[in-house]
């Protein structure tokens, strides 16, 4: 076991600000309406719809959702990686101004992960079990760069040090199975900033990892974004990772956003019915506990069998059973000028949930 | 949850359960080094009692489940249902056993055969304990009714239905023998948070129509503190401590128990501006590599405070100074007044409280936090 340095005793010291109080950053990577269809047994099935979205550079924008919400596809949409017979029916990609969604195939390729990386919830799926660690890391790098074997190695320990991966010289040359979750998902964020790139998406990155773990990784993507004004896109269904690291979030169900806004808007003042059940239905340390959690009642919607107008309406305590605009058409997301913004008609509404409580 | 004077005797009792598994490696599957996954672990949960079972992965949580059904079998220890001894008893009388003691597992896909009907998989435990009878198909749909399951679906498939409600399957599946006992080894850490509410409930209301007693295994400490009245905390096959539910997460004892408190992310806006909470250092590494001494001694924040102040003998570990008790004495589970119990040569005593115990314990909400307003 390797031994470890004091610990952090001033857990509560704010971090540094993270944002200079200066003008906004530019915006790294842009979503632009974008949809993604599969063929289905009665027409094509769309799971995105009509996704727009922005980071900024030194940013981190949390896409929160159940599974099927489609947070993962929306982004696998955006890189190009949609597994056939799917595909994105329109929308833009942009990255600094330019839409990369239709590049030639060989430019996207390059694109990802120079400029956009992204890791996987999964990292014993991600990683090749036959080769080692520094290998992979090696091929990364040699694929997009002219650097030498040597070079590149030296480079690999570099990068696995980054990622704190106690004694790197040595572990370079171990194979997958000879690392703990925990340094396995930190070999793969090596990976994924091995070429800086000014993007990184981590999809569910620590779903598979202990808590004591999940705040380690979490940390050193901070850390990296603090040093490199990388953009983080965190997909997660952890409210409590969005509070403590997101700047931006947004939610989204049945394959539309219906919630946009800042973390701090969103968690103080949520708007749409979902995210406000999503709210309470969550056990807290330090909620009550001798009564029933408010759940949500009823199953997600299958993506493929929507109601015509909003896919919440069946499971909504606000709209449902109220207005026929709830179930004539899906409502866009509309907002203030805080950017905060919300597909519902209803939300200045009570809760007949919340009411009753 | 006191127990009364005249107490029964515990719905389960494990004493001093230890498990020790042995890798065979190599060609000649030579003894490899032997993991002790349960470590002399003495706990009883009372009738209508759930005790809460918390721990990192690797810390031995799911294997003392499957000890108390007997699914894995105790190298040493006794294990008691009902204050009846079964550590001994032959296979079939155990097979009676389980009768009263069910497991509800994390996945109910995997445990669920994809080309049996629901209804088939839920009536299977009748069959197998020879009493399915003529009022068969009405308990399985009795216990569909009870988990909130539409009985008329009985002859559809597993892969019709979603993760929640294939876990009410597995739920109904436990229940349909009319157990006294269910261990349910991570219940609702498959399912989406809109769902796990729904399953939580289900499962607290049929604790209070049915009385049952739950071992509720989890790593959710959040989950766990809304279900349990007790909680036992476990590190590498110990139990590090056992406390009532309000008193682990008010007045936690054990270094261990902070650290794992320090890095619950909480859904609230504060959190932004701490970013810093974890506590513990590195992963609880391997099973097969136990460190000497106090088992959390290499991970923990405490140790390093305590011998930083002075006042006690300390060695060096490696790069960090740390008391010698810890080092080299292996922890008791002992009383520090009450009925709370913890395995610390310094303990987090409200009278001896650390500052990382403090800000630990402002930042989940103790002086109680506002809520988000909704």
């Amino acid at each position: 076991m390797p031994n470890h340095p004091m610990p952090n005793l001033h857990p509560v010291a704010p971090a540094a600000p993270i944002a200079p109080a200066t003008a906004p950053r530019p915006v790294a990577l842009e979503l632009r309406d974008l949809t993604t269809v599969f063929p289905g047994d009665d027409g094509p099935v769309t799971v995105i719809d009509g996704v727009s979205l922005a980071v900024r550079a030194g940013g981190t924008l949390a896409v929160v959702g159940e599974s099927g919400s489609g947070k993962s596809m929306t982004f696998l949409s955006a890189l190009g990686l949609v597994a056939t017979p799917g595909r994105v029916r329109r929308g833009e990609v942009r990255i600094d101004g330019t839409d990369i969604l239709h590049q030639p195939p060989e430019r996207l390729r390059r694109l990802r992960g120079a400029v956009i990386s992204m890791i996987f919830q999964d990292p014993l799926t991600a990683l090749n079990p036959v080769f080692t660690i520094g290998e992979q890391i090696v091929e990364v790098l040699r694929a997009h760069q002219r650097i030498g074997r040597a070079a590149a190695r030296a480079r690999a320990i570099d990068l696995l040090a980054r990622v704190q991966i106690p004694d790197p010289v040595r572990r370079v040359d171990d194979y997958p199975h000879q690392l703990s979750g925990g340094q396995r998902q930190r070999v793969l964020i090596a990976m994924a900033i091995a070429l800086s790139p000014r993007i990184l998406i981590a999809d569910e990155p620590t779903t598979a990892l202990d808590v004591t773990v999940q705040a380690q990784i979490l940390d050193l993507l901070a850390d990296l974004q603090a040093e490199t004004g990388m953009a983080l896109v965190l997909i997660t269904h952890d409210l409590g990772l969005v509070a403590k690291y997101a700047d931006d979030v947004a939610v989204m169900y049945a394959g539309r956003l219906v919630e946009t806004g800042s973390m701090e808007e969103v968690f103080t003042r949520p708007r749409h019915p979902y995210t406000r059940a999503l709210f309470r239905s969550i056990p807290r340390l330090d909620g009550p506990v001798d009564e029933e959690l408010p759940a949500i009642e009823g199953q997600p919607p299958n993506v493929a069998r929507l109601p015509p107008g909003c896919a919440f309406e069946p499971r909504c305590t606000v709209g449902r059973g109220r207005a026929d605009c709830c179930t004539r058409r899906p409502l866009p997301l509309a907002g203030d000028r805080s950017g905060h913004r919300s597909a519902c008609f209803h939300e200045d509404l009570p809760d007949r949930k919340e009411a009753a409580r | 949850m006191t127990a009364s004077l005249s107490a029964p005797p515990p719905a389960l009792e494990l004493v001093d359960a230890t498990r020790v598994f042995t890798r065979r490696r190599g060609l000649f599957k030579t003894a490899g080094k032997a993991v002790r996954a349960v470590d002399g672990v003495s706990l009883t949960i009372r009738a209508g009692e759930t005790l809460g079972l918390v721990g990192e992965s690797g810390s031995g949580k799911s294997t003392l489940g499957r000890l108390a059904l007997r699914l894995v079998e105790p190298t040493s220890g006794r294990l008691l249902v009902d204050g009846r001894d079964v550590t001994g008893v032959s296979k079939a009388e155990m097979q009676a056993m389980r009768r009263d003691i069910q497991m509800v597992f994390q996945d109910p896909y995997g445990s669920l055969d994809p080309r049996v009907t629901i209804g088939q998989s839920i009536a299977e435990p009748l069959k197998v304990h020879g009493l399915w009878d003529g009022d068969g198909p009405q308990k399985v749909a009795g216990v569909m009714s009870l988990v909130g399951l539409d009985p008329s679906h009985a002859d559809r498939y597993p892969h019709q239905f979603s993760g929640g409600q294939r876990q009410r399957i597995g739920i109904a599946r436990a229940l349909t023998l009319d157990p006294k006992i269910l261990v349910l080894d991570e219940p609702v850490s498959a399912l989406d948070v809109s769902i796990q509410a729904q399953i939580i409930n289900l499962l607290q209301r049929i604790q209070r129509e049915r009385g049952l007693s739950y071992l509720f295994i989890a790593h959710d400490l959040a989950v766990v503190r809304h279900v349990s009245h007790r909680i036992a905390v476990m590190y590498f096959g110990k139990v590090v401590e056992m406390a009532e539910r309000d008193n682990l997460y008010r007045r936690p004892l054990h270094p261990y128990t902070v650290s794992l408190l320090a890095a619950v992310p909480i859904a609230d806006v504060r959190m932004r501006n701490r970013r810093r909470t974890s506590v513990t250092m590195g992963e609880i590494g391997s099973a097969t590599n136990v460190p000497p001494g106090c088992r959390f001694h290499p991970r923990c924040y405490r140790a390093r405070l305590v011998a930083a102040t002075g006042g006690v003998p300390t060695e060096r570990s490696g790069d960090a100074l740390l008391p010698r008790a810890c080092l080299i004495d292996q922890p008791e589970l002992r009383s520090c007044g009450g009925t709370d119990r913890v395995a610390c040569h310094f303990p987090e005593t409200p009278e001896t409280r650390s500052e990382v115990a403090t800000a630990v314990l402002q930042d989940i909400g103790y002086p109680p936090i506002r809520p988000i307003p909704l």
